[in-house]
């Protein structure tokens, strides 16, 4: 008996990413953000969710792909995390689907740099590929702080 | 841990806490059998249910204390100090057992044998002084108007104190003795039994037969009306559920205002009716839970009767302490953060301020100091007063130490009042006590007391008079959930600017302000009254784009907001000031934490969220506050310089012409002179006088400043000329006004921008408007180059 898992997918410069279903708290609409000055550019802004003032972490830039073009308005995938609810911003929403464990695979070994630390595994899908996602280093942008070292992004 | 566990632990901290308070009034009072009853039920109950849960060290402490409890409670014993410090020993002891009950689940290893050896020595110790005790066990009763005699024909001293009770028309007993139901025998004779047993009164009235069961029935209905706080009851809720309801309102509150935005769109009644219930209810709920989270704070202060106790046992001193105003309430986050200054204010005044006994008795005062705690609300805001009838503050001695230590200029020292001066004892590395004791004196403290209050946006302030005692005055908010902010717009974001870190705000018109703002190595200062105020430009610190007042960089821009930092004022540059608000604060999310500059985030009216400047952080990141030290001997250079520093100045008010009232500030003031009008004489066109050996210029104020209406000399046929003398590097200038009107000590807040030479701006000041002065500009007007060849500069 196979076991499967839900997984909530969304778009990143064509890519498929996804994440565990339970680790979702609600998608929205873009939202009117409020710019954060000084904070690291991965961070795009505050949106008030509800009167809970919840960060928008860029996944794009926060994975080094390259900026979303002009006038492309991002969605929101607001995730429950250890220090309460964060958006990640992501081009578009997919399907919930269900996926099989046997079909994961680590990440491959060309797979540098961040994105290296941050894509679980790889699920196969008919005719795709789902990068798992792993939101809680995502969230955390204590490497952002370090002193700016090898990693080009 | 279990459940059972648990409740235990919360309700026995709580009796502990009660317990301390108890034995210190029971101390006061050794023949309250009520206190003593209350004291030995606590302890009993303590006992039992570490039998019942298997703490067997635990219980042996508490089983000794009970012992002692019980032959005090049955008179067999007074209460001596000894046994007093015994019995908070133990209760310290209990307390420590609970904590580590609380950690391990274990009472620990620690058996207490001393302590319980010590106790029971306390007890035995009638045994061998029978005769006396029993003396002294007399006093009591005599005190209370009973003979022993009567004492014993009534065998059963319990039922003493429950006779009292009888008469009491608020138990059901009472009713019933008062309405002729029961005879007063039977009753008491039931309060015998029901001490004994666990059945209700009124049962046992019943049972035998003393009683109808009906008249049972109607007593307690009469007790319930008589007191109706009998059915009020309280249950436990965890601090963190009223965190999450007072979150839960909070959306409830924006979403029915988006409601309220909804409805008056629309033509339907019903709808508009019902989203108006929905706005009272909502509003109601919003008050009453922020009630939850208020607190007396007579909970803090019920730790001091204990501190107090030991702390005069510990330096020999007689103290009475005094609480007014327990019931005060405040946000409890806020109680917590007073807790430690309180304390310290309290050590403080028992080390420090109380004097021994034998010295207050020389002093003619009573033997036993006074501390008074006092809380109240004022203006929104809570104030808590500490206050000693001690020895009080040594304004000379202050002014010796805060010299030697280099806090502040010894020139500066001997013109600062003594208010002034008490209030260096907030600077850091300042005591004035002579020994270092383990209760305080070791330096640190008042400025630590002073942080932590100004922490929760507070102030505090120190009175005294030599002889007769200090009152340390703090104010503070009532919540930090809601604070009044200033909202300003840099570079198109809004921020949001803490009331308590604004001083005042300045705007500059295009024209003007390119003058005001000067550089000073390429770091932009502002002369405010005189003294230079370093500025920092909010888009450029926070690097945001697209302000204007980028664009035309220093010259247009318009708004300072001067604000003040760990003392430090410096004026920050922004874009427009918009309005006041109060904010609702809202932690960071943990991405941004490490950024200084904010201290929070808040959600607007218009539900788009704001950012709130850290405006100490701010000051760090512009490198206005660089260490701490070197702070502090800026501030004293800058003291010396002016007695500007202090937010409130002192100000000649005189007048020039029929309707200008003109303000000078006093420290730029040499002297006040009167002259006759033949003293005036000429050299060129400038009307010059001698005084004191030099030929001193004169400026007539009127012609000078413009715009002020200028009156003809003498138009009041005066033949004395005032003259407000200033002096710059040896130099003097006269400057003749019409009257002097008054000296003012007033803070200032230039309300309009100066548009006219030689003006700072306008003021009200005495309710009057009122121009000031900008005295070394007017100067140089007249006199280019005054006092240049000796340059101060």
């Amino acid at each position: 008996m196979a076991s499967t898992q839900q997984f909530c997918t969304f778009f990143l410069d064509g890519h498929v990413f996804g994440t565990p279903v339970p680790k979702v708290q609600e998608v929205i609409q873009h939202q009117e953000m409020t710019r954060v000055p000084l904070a690291p550019n991965v961070v795009s802004g505050l949106i008030n969710l509800r009167g809970q003032i919840v960060s928008a972490i860029d996944l794009r830039r926060r994975l080094g792909l390259q900026d979303r073009p002009a006038g492309q308005l991002p969605m929101n995938v607001v995730v429950r995390t250890n220090d309460g609810a964060v958006s990640l911003l992501v081009d578009e929403i997919g399907d919930v689907i269900e996926v099989e464990e046997e079909t994961l695979e680590s990440p491959p070994e060309t797979l540098q740099g961040f994105a290296r630390d941050v894509v679980r595994g790889v699920y196969k899908l008919s005719g795709r590929l789902l990068l798992a996602l792993d939101i809680d280093r995502i969230v955390d942008l204590s490497d952002l702080n370090k002193p700016k070292g090898n990693r080009d992004f | 841990m279990d459940d059972i566990v648990k409740d235990f632990l919360i309700e026995s901290t709580e009796n502990l806490d009660r317990l301390d308070q108890e034995l210190v009034k029971l101390e006061s009072s050794p023949s309250s059998k009520e206190l003593l009853a209350s004291i030995f039920r606590t302890i009993h109950t303590i006992k039992g249910s570490c039998g019942f849960l298997g703490f067997a060290r635990l219980e042996k402490l508490a089983h000794s204390g009970e012992n002692l409890l019980s032959r005090l409670r049955d008179g067999k014993l007074t209460l001596t100090a000894e046994m007093t410090s015994g019995l908070l020993a133990m209760v310290d002891a209990v307390r420590q057992m609970l904590a580590s009950i609380q950690s391990s689940g274990q009472d620990g290893e620690e058996d207490y044998a001393a302590l319980i050896e010590h106790l029971a020595s306390l007890q035995r110790q009638d045994n061998s002084s029978a005769p006396d005790a029993a003396l002294s066990i007399d006093d009591p009763h005599l005190a209370s108007g009973k003979t022993p005699d009567q004492e014993s024909t009534h065998p059963t001293a319990p039922a003493n104190s429950s006779g009292e009770q009888l008469a009491d028309p608020a138990k059901i007993g009472g009713v019933l003795l008062e309405r002729g139901q029961v005879r007063p025998e039977d009753l008491a004779a039931a309060l015998e039994q029901q001490e004994i047993g666990r059945k209700r009164l009124g049962e046992i009235l019943v049972d035998r037969g003393a009683v109808h069961p009906e008249d049972v029935v109607a007593a307690q209905k009469a007790v319930e009306a008589r007191n109706p706080d009998a059915a009020v009851e309280t249950i436990r809720v965890g601090v963190n559920l009223l965190d999450r309801l007072m979150n839960l309102v909070g959306e409830l509150v924006l979403a029915r205002n988006q409601l309220l935005q909804f409805s008056s769109t629309r033509q339907d009644a019903g709808f508009q009716a019902v989203s108006q219930r929905m706005n009272l209810i909502a509003t109601e709920l919003q008050e009453e839970v922020m009630k939850t989270r208020m607190q007396p704070i007579g909970n803090v202060w019920d730790k001091f009767p204990r501190t107090v106790r030991d702390l005069g046992l510990s330096c020999g001193k007689d103290v009475r302490l005094e609480m007014e105003g327990r019931d005060t309430e405040l946000d409890r986050t806020i109680i917590e953060a007073i807790k430690d200054p309180l304390t310290h204010l309290v050590r403080n005044s028992i080390d420090h301020g109380i004097e021994p006994p034998a010295t207050r008795q020389q002093a003619g005062k009573d033997p036993a100091g006074i501390l008074k705690l006092r809380a109240f609300h004022e203006g929104g805001q809570v104030n808590i007063e500490v206050s000693d009838d001690g020895v009080g503050l040594n304004a000379e001695l202050i002014r010796q130490k805060a010299t030697e230590r280099g806090l502040v200029s010894a020139q500066h020292a001997s013109r600062m009042s003594d208010r002034d001066i008490f209030n260096l004892i907030f600077l850091p590395g300042f005591s004035t006590a002579e020994k270092v004791t383990n209760v305080s004196g070791r330096g640190v403290g008042m400025d630590v007391v002073k942080t932590n209050v100004e922490k929760i946006g507070g102030t505090v302030d120190i009175q005294s008079t030599p002889g007769k005692g200090t009152t340390v005055k703090i104010k503070i908010p009532l919540t930090l959930a809601i604070i009044p902010a200033l909202m300003v717009i840099s570079g198109r974001e809004r921020f949001a600017i803490p009331q308590v870190s604004l001083l005042e705000l300045v705007r500059m018109d295009g024209g003007e302000s390119g003058k005001g703002i000067e550089m000073v190595h390429g770091a932009p200062v502002y002369r405010l009254r005189g003294r230079l105020l370093p500025l920092v430009y909010l888009n450029r610190e926070l690097q945001l784009s697209g302000s204007h007042s980028d664009k035309h960089a220093e010259d247009s821009a318009s708004n300072i907001v001067v604000v003040q930092a760990d003392g430090h004022e410096f004026g920050l540059v922004v874009d427009e000031i918009t309005d006041t608000e109060e904010i609702v604060v809202k932690p960071l999310g943990q991405q941004l934490k490490g950024i200084t500059a904010y201290s929070g985030t808040t959600i607007m009216g218009d539900g788009r969220v704001a950012l709130i400047l850290d405006i100490l952080g701010l000051a760090q990141r512009a490198h206005v506050i660089s260490a701490r030290d070197s702070a502090l001997a800026e501030k004293n250079k800058s003291a010396a310089r002016a007695d500007a520093v202090t937010d409130h100045q002192t100000l000649l008010v005189v007048q020039c012409g029929d309707k200008g009232r003109i303000a000078i500030p006093l420290s730029l003031v040499a002297r006040l002179e009167e002259f006759p009008l033949s003293a005036v004489e000429m050299a060129g066109p400038q009307e010059v006088m001698q005084y004191r050996g030099q030929i001193m210029p004169l400026l007539r104020l009127s012609r000078v400043v413009a715009g002020a209406v200028a009156t003809a000399p003498n138009a009041a046929g005066d033949s004395r000329l005032q003259v407000v003398v200033y002096s710059e590097a040896g130099r003097s200038v006269g400057l003749i006004v019409d009257r002097i009107v008054d000296i003012v000590d007033e803070k200032l807040v230039v309300q309009t921008p100066a548009e006219r030479q030689g003006v700072l701006g306008s003021s009200v000041i005495q309710k009057r408007v009122t121009d000031l002065l900008d005295v070394p500009k007017v100067v140089r007007s007249v006199i280019p180059g005054f006092a240049e060849s000796t340059s101060r500069a």
